[in-house]
C-alpha cells in the first residue's frame, strides 16, 4: 500500500487488567472506505478515540496524515472529522446555528461561514429543515446533521462510529449512499465502525474484523473469505431435472475440473466446493452429459458467513478454555 | 446598503476569525442569558437590590445626620449598608444569594454536555480540553461581573440623582472593590459547582451536592463550631482577659473557613471605613485611637487576607476540576 493516510503500529490500550485493544497494526490508504467490524465491546470506539488523540494508548502509536495523534491531537483533529455513535446537538439552538458553532470552532472566517453552513446543509439534504431547532430533529436527521458537521470542516478523513444505529432501513440506505458518494466525489477517506454486516458489505472497500481488541482479519470481501474459508471459498449448487444415470462417472469428471475441491450429491442436487470460480465449466460439463439443468446457484461467502465463522471460532475457544479449567 | 448597521461593519471585520476560546465564551454567554435559571436568579438579585436600596434610602437621612458615626460623611457607602433591621443590607443578601448564583450557573456545565452527547463531539474539534473548562468559567464570571458592576453603577447613578451629593474617589474605589469582591465570592462557588459537574455524572446530583455544601456553610457550620468549642474549650466566663482573647481568636479562625464569613468580613470592612480590625482588639491597642474612617488603602490591607483566602479557595476548586477533567474518559 502506498502512502497510507492512517497507520497504527502495535496499538494497545489497557483498562486495568483488561485489554481493550491488543497490539493492533493497520494501514488505511487515501480515498478508501474502511469498515471496522466487530461485536459490541470489541474495542472499535477505543481505537477510534486513540486515532483522534482523545484517548492515550498504553503502547504503540497512531500516525494520521503523517502526524502522531497522541502527541499532536489538535493538528490531527484539524484534518479528521469524527461523528460519535451518540452525537448530540444543542437543543436550544437551530440546526444551522449548531453547524455554524462547529464551523467557528474550526476557524472558518466569519465572512463565509453562514453561506458555507447553508451549502453543507443542502448537501446532506437538510436544506428545508435548517432553521428548525435541533431538539425536533429525528434520529436520521440528526445523523445527517452530524455528517454536515463533519463536512463543513472539509476533512481529509471522516470517522463515523456506528452511523446507522437507530435509523430506519430506507434512511440507512440513503445515508450510506450519501457517504459513498461524498467519499468518491471528494476523495475522502472514510472509516466506519459497525456491527451490521450487510451495511458494511454495501459500502466498504475493505473491512477489518475486530474481536476482543484484536484485528482478526482485514481485506476486501474476496480476500477475507479466501483467507477464512481457505480453499472452500465458493460453492456451486446445480439442480438437474432427472436423476443422473451414472453419478460416479460424472463425479469423477467434475473432480477432474481444475478448481473443484469436493463434490457432494443428494438426489438431484449437486454441490461443488471450489477455490476458483469455474461455474461455466461445470455447467458445460452437465450439458455435455445430456443433463437437464434447472437451476445453478453460486454461493459466495458474505460477511455474514465470515463473521459467524469468526464468532463460532471464538465460542469454541471459550468453551475449550472452560473445559481446561 | 439599506441598513444603517452597515457603517459598523468596519468595527467587526468579517474576515476576522475567532479563536476557539472566544467562540465558546460567546456561546456560553448566549446560553446563560437565554436560560430561565439565569433570568430567575437575575430577578432575585434585582429584587433584593431594589428592596435593600429602598430601605436604605428611607433611612439615609437619619444615617447621614448621625454625627456619632464616623462614617456618616460617606453617603454612597451608607446607601449600600444602611438598614432599619426590617431587611438586611445588600452585601448580607449577596453573601447567601451569591453562592446560589454561582451554583445555578455552573452545576451542569460539564455533565449535561456529556449526557447530551455534545461533549465528545465538541472535543473531537481542534480545541484543547482546558479551553472548554476555562470558557465555561470565564463566561459565567463575565456575566456575574457585568451584573454586579451595572448594579453598583445604577446605585451610584440613582444616588447622584436623588441626593445631589457628588461622589468621592475613595467611595467609588470602595464600591468598585466591593463589586470585585462579590465577583470573586461568586467565582468561588462557580468553580466549586463546575468541579462537582465534572465529578458527578448527573446534573441533579451535582446541584444537590453544591446546595448541600452551601447550606452547610450558611446554616450548620457556625452551630457546629460553637458546639465543638463549648465541648472542647473551657467556659470563657472562667477565663482571664488574655485567655478570652485567645478563645475568641480560635473561634474566629474556625469561622473563617466558611467562605461566606470571609466575604461578609471583607465587604463590611470595605463598605464601612471605620472598621479597623476584623479580630478582637485589646484595650492597649485601642488606647489613643481616634474613631475616624480609615483610608481606602488601609481598608484594603485589612481585607487582603480574606480576598486571598477566597481566591485561593477558588483556585483550589478550579485546579481540582482541571485535574479531574483532563484525564477523564470522554465517551458516554
Amino acid at each position: 500500500m502506498e502512502n497510507p493516510i492512517i497507520e497504527l503500529h502495535g496499538l494497545t490500550k489497557n483498562y486495568g487488567a483488561k485489554k481493550a485493544v491488543d497490539n493492533l497494526s493497520l494501514k488505511i490508504s487515501k480515498g478508501e472506505i474502511f469498515g471496522l467490524l466487530g461485536p459490541n465491546g470489541a474495542g472499535k470506539t477505543t481505537t477510534i478515540l486513540m486515532m483522534l488523540g482523545l484517548a492515550e494508548p498504553s503502547a504503540g502509536e497512531v500516525i494520521v496524515c503523517g502526524t502522531n495523534a497522541t502527541r499532536h491531537p489538535i493538528a490531527v483533529r484539524r484534518k479528521v472529522g469524527y461523528l460519535p455513535d451518540s452525537a448530540g446537538f444543542y437543543d436550544n439552538m437551530t440546526a444551522l446555528e449548531n453547524l455554524i458553532y462547529i464551523g467557528r470552532l474550526n476557524g472558518i472566517a466569519e465572512r463565509e461561514i453562514v453561506s458555507r453552513a447553508q451549502k453543507t446543509m443542502e448537501m446532506v439534504g437538510l436544506g428545508a429543515e435548517m432553521h428548525k431547532k435541533a431538539a425536533v430533529y429525528s434520529r436520521g436527521m440528526k445523523q445527517r446533521l452530524g455528517l454536515a458537521d463533519l463536512l463543513i470542516r472539509e476533512p481529509a478523513v471522516m470517522i463515523l462510529d456506528e452511523p446507522t444505529l437507530g435509523i430506519d432501513p430506507a434512511g440507512i440506505r440513503d445515508f450510506l449512499h450519501l457517504i459513498r458518494q461524498l467519499s468518491r466525489e471528494q476523495a475522502l477517506t472514510v472509516i466506519l465502525s459497525s456491527h451490521h454486516l450487510h451495511q458494511m458489505q454495501q459500502i466498504c472497500d475493505r473491512v477489518g474484523i475486530f474481536v476482543e481488541g484484536k484485528l482478526l482479519a482485514e481485506g476486501n470481501l474476496e480476500t477475507l473469505s479466501g483467507h477464512l474459508f481457505g480453499k472452500d471459498s465458493l460453492v456451486v449448487q446445480v439442480s438437474v431435472r432427472e436423476a443422473v444415470a451414472a453419478p460416479e462417472v460424472l463425479e469423477r469428471q467434475l473432480r477432474g475440473l481444475d478448481g473443484v475441491n469436493s463434490v457432494v450429491t443428494t438426489a438431484n442436487i449437486w454441490e461443488l466446493s471450489c477455490h476458483t470460480d469455474v461455474t461455466p465449466d461445470i455447467v458445460r460439463l452437465f450439458v455435455q452429459n445430456g443433463l437437464n439443468v434447472t437451476c445453478v446457484h453460486k454461493k459466495e461467502y458474505g460477511l455474514d458467513e465470515i463473521y459467524h465463522r469468526f464468532f463460532e471460532n471464538n465460542v469454541k475457544k471459550e468453551s475449550f478454555q472452560w473445559e481446561v479449567r | 446598503m439599506g441598513s444603517p448597521l452597515v457603517y459598523f461593519n468596519s468595527l467587526w471585520p468579517k474576515e476576522h476569525t475567532y479563536s476557539p476560546f472566544e467562540v465558546m465564551v460567546r456561546k456560553e454567554v448566549g446560553d446563560h442569558i437565554r436560560s430561565w435559571r439565569f433570568i430567575v436568579m437575575l430577578l432575585l438579585v434585582l429584587f433584593t437590590f431594589a428592596g435593600a436600596m429602598y430601605v436604605s434610602l428611607t433611612n439615609l437621612g437619619k444615617a447621614v445626620q448621625n454625627v456619632n458615626d464616623p462614617d456618616h460623611v460617606f453617603v454612597y457607602l451608607k446607601l449600600l449598608t444602611t438598614s432599619d433591621n426590617s431587611l438586611p443590607a445588600f452585601h448580607i443578601f449577596i453573601s447567601f444569594l451569591g453562592p446560589l448564583l454561582g451554583i445555578a450557573l455552573g452545576f451542569d456545565a460539564v455533565n449535561s454536555e456529556k449526557n447530551n452527547g455534545t461533549l465528545v463531539r465538541l472535543l473531537a474539534q481542534p480545541v484543547y480540553r482546558d479551553q472548554l473548562l476555562l470558557a465555561k468559567f470565564y463566561a459565567a464570571l463575565l456575566l456575574v461581573g457585568v451584573l454586579f458592576l451595572s448594579l453598583v453603577l445604577l446605585m451610584v447613578g440613582a444616588g447622584l440623582m436623588l441626593t445631589g451629593v457628588p461622589i468621592e474617589a475613595a467611595e467609588l474605589f470602595r464600591i468598585l472593590a466591593f463589586a470585585v469582591l462579590s465577583v470573586i465570592y461568586v467565582g468561588f462557588w462557580l468553580s466549586l459547582s463546575i468541579g462537582l459537574s465534572v465529578a458527578f455524572r448527573h446534573a441533579a446530583t451535582s446541584a444537590i451536592t453544591a446546595i448541600g455544601i452551601w447550606l452547610f456553610f450558611t446554616v450548620f457550620y457556625q452551630i457546629v463550631v460553637n458546639m465543638v468549642a463549648r465541648a472542647v474549650l473551657p467556659d470563657p466566663a472562667s477565663l482571664q482577659a488574655e485567655q478570652v482573647m485567645a478563645y475568641n481568636n480560635i473561634l474566629l479562625s474556625f469561622f473563617r473557613v466558611a467562605p461566606s464569613q470571609l466575604y461578609t468580613d471583607a465587604a463590611t470592612t470595605l463598605l464601612m471605613p471605620s472598621v479597623r480590625s476584623l479580630g478582637p482588639l485589646t484595650m492597649e491597642q485601642m488606647a489613643g485611637a481616634i474613631p475616624a474612617p480609615l483610608p481606602f488603602r488601609e481598608s484594603l490591607m485589612i481585607v487582603w487576607p480574606q480576598v486571598t483566602g477566597l481566591l485561593a479557595a477558588s483556585t483550589v476548586c478550579f485546579a481540582g476540576t482541571y485535574f479531574l477533567f483532563m484525564r477523564r474518559e470522554i465517551r458516554s
